[in-house]
């Protein structure tokens, strides 16, 4: 028994990470990036640290009432809202929903965040 | 004492017993995924009466589990032996039914899904903050002196611990009770009375829960309570059920006097609908009138089930008066403008309705469900059963009466 | 000094200038927009005043316009379900039939008791008196909507997809009047108070006693709604 168990962790383990590096046989998200450019970091650093970078914003925002900060969820959407759809959700190719569907990461943001560019609300009196 | 395997008749019962719990709290679970995936649409809570019958459910289980506490705390606190022996028994059922209350309260949040913020996120001023740690102490307490109760080892410390679950269970009640006495706006709610109140409340309510099950576990071991037991419990209940009389007595000839409180009162005791229904028919007959017939008049009380019956009357008047409280609370009108007849789109200055949806209902059930099932299950699996020793009680003067 | 130097020190007095002439225009505007990185000020109390004896029965621009500017524009089955951050109240004194109308939202109290109650802190007052909801850590409790003693509160009862970018709000969460904080951190005056077509609120700082609301309060008899409560109001009325 314990020697099955170490076969797996010495044998198959190394070999499953290593066709992930492959990258042949692993599927990966399809991102569509409507507007090429440059973004307030790297793509590296905002693929590791967008949610700090947004969670500390909105701390400040919100609770402190500073405003102009870098990093900004409404920027996030100007830049990378779909052509097609307006929105950074909605299809599994959407900016945001590409990436969390894949790693399975809920999206808490749009429950309450508006995901289209450029969107004006209407108003119905209650 | 030797043990005696189960039957296996018995054994069936037992599944068919924790399967029936079980289902009850799958459904319980379902109901409150629905409401979580709709939104509280589906309920009939609104922004009119924003607490509704959830928290009727809510509330009951968690006042009457500090309340059950009490049992034992009469035994270690008081050294009652009678009450000694009842102590495990007492601590299970206080866990199980704050596990099914504080569930009920979880899942009924607009966003259950951050349990981990309310963990997280504590504000020192708020009455709800502070029972974000009465509770889990509550458990942590009581199943430490479970601990010291059943293992022989810990026996010593059975008695200080008990002690620390008495003064944390006073804590907890009186908390739960100033999440209401604290609301200064409203007129049902800011009192002084209610802390002690619903510690009253939750000493009645947590012993007919237990003589309850107490009947039923000694039914299922083929045993029946000691009529000498039976008779001093009996009183006690009948004591507690007075008591509850005597501070809501108090509460509402308070408010009556009040001047401003006055139409408050008109409403909730004369002119508004379901709610004086409920206070004099449901608390007033059912739990407090025909219970202390039951536990009392000579010829009633000694009948076979008397108690029993008398407890499950004290239960429901329990939910006819927390929903009078809770939702009569927050159907009077506001007052934003006193002594201004008030109109609005929002319905300003008018009675507001509540009619209660299946699965707001279905999601309290299920936090009944969750105290039932822990509770079928640890007594089963350990050592709860009361066992009476006549005549040492006799000796140490806990049955004479 | 070289060509750019005086060119940079011209720009900065024409700057100069500006900031110079600044307080005059303040009047005019109310607010100024706050400098980007710049947090709220406990230096300033944002408040209202609403003069109801201008204020129209029947009326309701403020209502409308609240609902535009904050994208409150969901169908709800359930009138009692829906959420109004501003409401008009048609008053009556039964004593001598005097009638008249205001609008009632949250009154942004300096000691709000939904802040007090509210269990994870979410329920949050900013430096300059604004009261808010910090809907990231707000688990939907309602405990605010029992404190609140003016039915302020809302609870969205469904889900939401039509928000305004820059006013987000969504189920499960609390919500109610941000007095505009969107607008009033651009130095705009909140969307009901521009809506007014009696001019019958006013907008203000009343921390700075050359402001329009804090001369008025000072030298007229104004109301705090419910000022037995003493949770010192933001909102006053006039003429109540």
């Amino acid at each position: 028994m314990r020697r099955a168990a170490t076969f797996l962790l010495l044998g198959v383990l190394p070999w499953l990470t290593f066709s992930a590096w492959a990258g042949d046989s692993v599927p990966k998200p399809t991102i569509r990036i409507a507007t090429e450019g440059k973004c307030i970091a790297p793509a590296e650093e905002m693929r590791r640290n967008h949610m700090d970078m947004l969670k500390h914003q909105r701390d400040k925002t919100l609770r402190q009432g500073i405003r102009g900060e870098k990093a900004s969820l409404n920027g996030c959407i100007e830049c990378h809202a779909a052509k097609s759809t307006g929105s950074v959700i909605g299809h599994d190719d959407s900016f945001c929903q590409s990436c969390h569907s894949y790693a399975a990461v809920k999206l808490d943001c749009w429950d309450c965040h508006q995901p289209k560019a450029g969107y004006k609300a209407t108003g119905v009196k209650p | 004492m030797s043990l005696v395997p189960f039957s296996r008749r018995e054994e069936t019962l037992f599944y068919m017993v924790a399967g029936f719990g079980a289902a009850i709290v799958a459904i319980g679970l379902a109901a409150a995924l629905y409401m979580e995936h709709s939104g509280h649409v589906v309920t009939g809570m609104n922004n009119q009466i924003v607490w509704g019958l959830p928290h009727v459910f809510a509330i009951f289980l968690i006042v009457a589990a500090s309340g059950v506490l009490n049992v034992a705390s009469i035994g270690s606190v008081f050294g009652k032996v009678l009450y000694k022996k009842r102590a495990p028994l007492s601590g299970l059922l206080c866990i199980a039914m704050l596990a099914g209350g504080l569930a009920v309260i979880m899942l009924d949040l607009g966003r259950a899904d951050r349990l981990v913020v309310a963990m997280t996120h504590f504000n020192p001023t708020s009455v709800f903050g502070w029972n974000v740690i009465l509770y889990p102490g509550m458990f942590g307490i009581v199943a430490v002196y479970l601990w010291t109760m059943m293992e022989r080892r810990m026996n010593p410390w059975s008695k200080p611990v008990g002690f620390a679950a008495f003064i944390w269970r006073l804590l907890l009640t009186t908390g739960t009770g100033s999440i209401f006495g604290f609301l200064v706006a409203r007129q049902a709610y800011q009192s002084a009375v209610l802390a002690p109140m619903f510690i009253i409340m939750s000493f009645a309510w947590g012993l007919a829960v237990f003589m309850i099950v107490q009947r039923v576990m000694f039914a299922w071991n083929a045993m029946t309570v000691a009529p000498a037991i039976r008779n001093r419990m009996k009183n006690l209940l009948g004591v507690f059920v007075a008591a509850v009389f005597y501070f809501v007595a108090v509460y509402h000839l308070t408010n009556l006097y009040f001047a401003k409180q006055v139409a408050f009162e008109r409403f909730i005791l004369l002119d508004g609908g379901i709610f004086p229904v409920l206070f004099w028919g449901g608390w007033l007959f059912l739990g407090t009138i025909l219970p202390l017939l039951l536990l009392y008049l000579p010829g009633l009380s000694a009948m076979c089930g008397s108690v029993a019956i008398a407890s499950g009357l004290v239960i429901l008047g329990a939910f006819c008066q927390l929903y009078v409280f809770i939702i009569g609370g927050q159907a009077f009108p506001l007052e934003i403008f006193p002594g201004m007849e008030m109109s609005s789109s929002f319905f300003d200055g008018r009675v507001d309705t509540y009619t209660p949806s299946w699965p707001e209902f279905i999601l309290g059930l299920g936090g009944i469900g969750i105290a039932f099932t822990m509770t079928a299950i640890g007594v089963r699996v350990l050592r709860f059963l009361p066992e009476d020793d006549l005549t040492h009680l006799e000796a140490a003067g806990n049955v004479t009466d | 000094m070289s060509n750019n130097d005086r060119r940079g020190f011209l720009a900065a007095s024409a700057g100069l200038g500006l900031v110079a002439i600044a307080p005059g225009v303040h009047l005019m505007q109310v607010a100024q927009a706050r400098p980007a990185g710049e947090p709220a000020s406990k230096l300033q109390r944002w408040g209202m005043l609403v003069d109801t004896a201008k204020c129209a029965t029947g009326c309701d621009a403020c209502v409308s316009a609240c609902a535009t500017e904050n994208g409150i524009n969901e169908k709800v089955a359930d009138p009692r379900q829906a959420a109004q951050w501003i409401r008009k109240i048609d008053l009556k004194d039964p004593k001598n039939g005097r009638q008249h109308s205001l609008p009632m939202m949250c009154q942004h109290c300096a000691e709000p008791p939904c802040v007090d109650v509210c269990p994870t802190g979410a329920s949050m007052k900013r430096a300059d008196g604004i009261v808010l909801v910090d809907r990231h850590i707000c688990i939907g409790c309602r405990y605010c909507m029992m404190a609140c003693p003016y039915k302020a509160r809302s609870f969205v009862h469904q889900p939401l997809t039509q928000q305004n970018p820059e006013v987000p709000r969504g189920l499960g969460c609390v919500e109610s009047c941000t007095l505009c904080v969107h607008r009033v951190d651009k130095g705009q005056k909140p969307a009901c108070v521009e809506a007014c077509p009696e001019g019958a609120m006013v907008f203000g700082d009343l921390e700075d006693p050359n402001s329009d609301i804090a001369r008025r309060i000072a030298q007229t008899a104004t109301t705090q709604v419910r000022a037995d409560l003493k949770l010192n109001t933001g909102v006053r009325y006039q003429g109540i």
